[in-house]
C-alpha cells in the first residue's frame, strides 16, 4: 500500500476540560474520497480542521506528505495551505460580498489570474454547481442548499489537490444531495484530488467514498474499505451503522428497505 | 462567642494575591497580543501586492462617510467656545484674544480629541462589529484555509485608512470650529472680524499645528488597533459568547479607546509642550 498524505498519529485535542480527541490514529491516502461518519459533536470536525492547522493538537502529531504540520516551515505551510481547500459545516460564506465576489476572492487575493480569466472559471464553476445567474445576490439572500453549493464552488475554484468537506450535503433536497455526490465523484477522478469528508449521509458516502473511518469517544475505531465496515462487528459501529438505516427505513444488517428492495446500486 | 472567619482576605490573603496575580499575567498578555496585533497590522500594510482598493473603500467609511458628523461637531464646538471664551475674555477686557483661544484649544487639543472620540463612535464601533461577526460566523477562518492572511485583509486596510483619514477629518474639524467661534463671537456678539482673524494668525504657529497633526495620527493608530482587535478576538472573550460576545466586544472597543485617547493626548500634550 501506498505511504499516506496526511497521517495522525496519538492526537489529542481538548478543549477546558473537554477532552475531544483522545489519540486519534488516522491515515488518509492520496487520490481518494476517506469519509469519516460519527455521532454528531463528537469531534468529527475538529479533526477536520487539525488538517488545515485551523486547530492544533494538544499533543501527537499530523503528518502532511511525511512532514509534520508543527515541523513545517512557513513557506512549507504556505505550499500545503495553497493545495487545500475547506468547505465548511456553515458556509462561512463572507457576508457583506455577493457570490461572485465569494467565489472569486481565493484566485483575486493570490493575483494568479487576470480579472477576465477569474470572471470566465468563476462563471464556468457556477454553471457546473447550477446556481449561474446569482451572482449579485448577497449570501442572506439565498436558501441553505445554495449557499451550499456556493460554498462548494469557493472551496473548488482553485482546483486544490486536497479538499475538505464538512457535511457538504447536509440541509440539500434528495436530488440536489445525489447531484453534490456525484459532482465530488466526478471532479475527484476529473482532477484527482483528495476528498476527506464529514457526513452523517449514510448508505450514500458508501457508494461514493473508497475508505470509511469512523470516530466514536474520541478514537478512530474503525478505519477500511466501505465493504469492510458493513460487515464489521464493532458494537459501536454496528448500532450507528443500524440506526442510520433505520432513520432511512432500510432493513439493518441487509441494507435493504423495509419494503423488500435492494437499496444499495 | 467570637468566631474566626477563615474566608477573610485578612487572615488568609493567598487566595487574593493569585488573582491579582492571574489579573496581572491575562492583562500583560493582552497587551502582548495588541502589540503584535499593531505590528502585524503595519508590516502588512507594505506588504505585496498593494491594497489600495481596500485602504480607499476604507477612506470612503472612516473618512468621508464621517464628514458631517465631524463638521457639526466641529461647528458647534467653535461656537460654544466662541460664546464662553467671549463672556470669560470680555471681564478682563480682553476680548481680542477669543480668535487665539478658540483656535489654539481647536488645533493643540479639541480638534484632535473630538474627532477621534467621533469616529470611534461612528467608524470603530462598526469595526469591531464587523470583524467579531466575520469572527464566530468562521468568516476568518475561512481567510486562513485560503491562504489569505487575516490580519493584512481585515485591519491593515482599516489601519491605512484610519491613518489617512484622522489628520484630514481633524484639520476639517479644527477650520469648522474656528469659523463657528467667529460666527459666535463677532457675528452674535460683535467682536470686529480683523481682530478675530488677526489674533488666529499672530497666535498660531507651525509647531501647534504639527503637535495636533502627530496627535491625530497617533489616535488613528490606537483607535484602529484597538477596534480591530476586539473584533479580531471576539472568541476569546469570557463574558459572553456568540451575538453577545460581539456586543461585549464592541461596548469594549468604544470605551477603551475613547479612555486610551483620552489618556494618550494627555502624555503626548505632555511631551509636546
Amino acid at each position: 500500500m501506498n505511504s499516506a498524505l496526511i497521517e495522525f498519529r496519538d492526537v489529542h485535542k481538548a478543549f477546558g476540560a473537554n477532552a475531544v480527541l483522545k489519540g486519534v490514529d488516522l491515515s488518509i491516502y492520496a487520490g481518494e474520497i476517506s469519509t469519516i461518519i460519527g455521532k454528531s459533536g463528537i469531534g468529527k470536525s475538529v479533526l477536520l480542521k487539525h488538517i488545515i492547522g485551523l486547530l492544533a493538537p494538544d499533543s501527537g502529531q499530523i503528518f502532511f506528505d511525511n512532514v509534520a504540520l508543527d515541523r513545517m516551515s512557513g513557506v512549507q505551510r504556505k505550499a500545503m495551505k495553497i493545495t487545500c481547500s475547506y468547505m465548511f459545516q456553515g458556509t462561512a460564506l463572507f457576508d457583506s460580498m455577493t457570490v461572485y465576489e465569494n467565489i472569486a476572492l481565493p484566485l483575486r487575493e493570490h493575483r494568479k489570474y487576470p480579472a477576465k480569466e477569474i470572471r470566465s472559471r468563476v462563471r464556468e464553476k457556477m454553471a457546473q454547481l447550477d446556481i449561474a445567474g446569482i451572482e449579485n445576490s448577497y449570501p442572506s439572500q439565498l436558501s441553505g442548499g445554495t449557499k451550499k453549493r456556493v460554498a462548494m464552488a469557493r472551496a473548488l475554484i482553485t482546483e486544490p489537490r486536497v479538499v475538505l468537506f464538512d457535511e457538504p450535503t447536509t440541509g440539500l433536497d434528495p436530488i440536489r444531495k445525489a447531484a453534490a455526490h456525484q459532482m465530488i465523484v466526478d471532479y475527484q477522478k476529473q482532477f484527482g484530488f483528495t476528498a476527506i469528508m464529514v457526513s452523517h449521509e449514510i448508505p450514500d458516502v458508501f457508494f461514493i467514498s473508497q475508505r470509511i473511518a469512523m470516530l466514536d469517544e474520541g478514537r478512530i475505531i474503525f478505519q477500511g474499505a466501505c465493504k469492510e465496515i458493513q460487515t464489521s462487528q464493532h458494537p459501536a459501529v454496528r448500532e450507528f451503522l443500524d440506526s442510520a438505516a433505520r432513520a432511512n427505513g432500510l432493513c439493518p444488517e441487509s441494507g435493504k428497505r423495509n419494503g423488500g428492495s435492494d437499496a444499495t446500486r | 462567642m467570637r468566631s474566626t472567619n477563615a474566608s477573610s482576605p485578612w487572615l488568609n490573603p493567598l487566595p487574593m494575591i493569585q488573582t491579582m496575580g492571574r489579573k496581572t499575567i491575562e492583562f500583560i498578555e493582552r497587551l502582548g497580543r495588541i502589540g503584535l496585533f499593531a505590528v502585524t497590522g503595519a508590516i502588512h500594510l507594505f506588504s505585496w501586492p498593494w491594497q489600495w482598493e481596500k485602504i480607499l473603500a476604507q477612506v470612503y467609511f472612516i473618512g468621508s462617510k464621517s464628514i458631517f458628523i465631524i463638521g457639526l461637531t466641529g461647528a458647534f464646538t467653535g461656537m460654544v467656545l466662541g460664546l464662553q471664551g467671549y463672556y470669560t475674555l470680555v471681564k478682563f477686557g480682553s476680548e481680542g484674544l477669543l480668535g487665539a483661544a478658540v483656535a489654539l484649544s481647536l488645533i493643540r487639543e479639541m480638534g484632535p480629541v473630538l474627532t477621534a472620540l467621533m469616529v470611534v463612535a461612528r467608524a470603530g464601533s462598526a469595526m469591531a462589529a464587523e470583524i467579531g461577526i466575520m469572527r464566530i460566523s468562521e468568516q476568518i477562518d475561512a481567510l486562513e484555509t485560503m491562504d489569505i492572511h487575516p490580519v493584512r485583509f481585515l485591519f491593515s486596510p482599516r489601519l491605512g485608512a484610519a491613518i489617512i483619514s484622522f489628520p484630514l477629518l481633524t484639520a476639517m474639524f479644527d477650520v469648522i470650529g474656528i469659523l463657528g467661534g467667529y460666527a459666535t463671537g463677532s457675528l452674535l456678539l460683535g467682536l470686529k472680524t480683523g481682530t478675530y482673524f488677526g489674533r488666529v494668525e499672530s497666535s498660531v504657529v507651525m509647531h501647534d499645528v504639527s503637535g495636533g497633526f502627530l496627535k491625530s495620527l497617533c489616535f488613528a493608530v490606537l483607535v484602529t488597533t484597538l477596534c480591530c482587535y476586539e473584533g479580531y478576538y471576539t472568541h476569546l472573550r469570557e463574558d459572553g459568547f456568540g451575538a453577545k460576545g460581539v456586543g461585549m466586544a464592541t461596548t469594549t472597543a468604544v470605551v477603551v479607546s475613547s479612555v486610551v485617547v483620552l489618556i494618550a493626548d494627555y502624555v503626548l500634550t505632555s511631551f509636546l509642550l
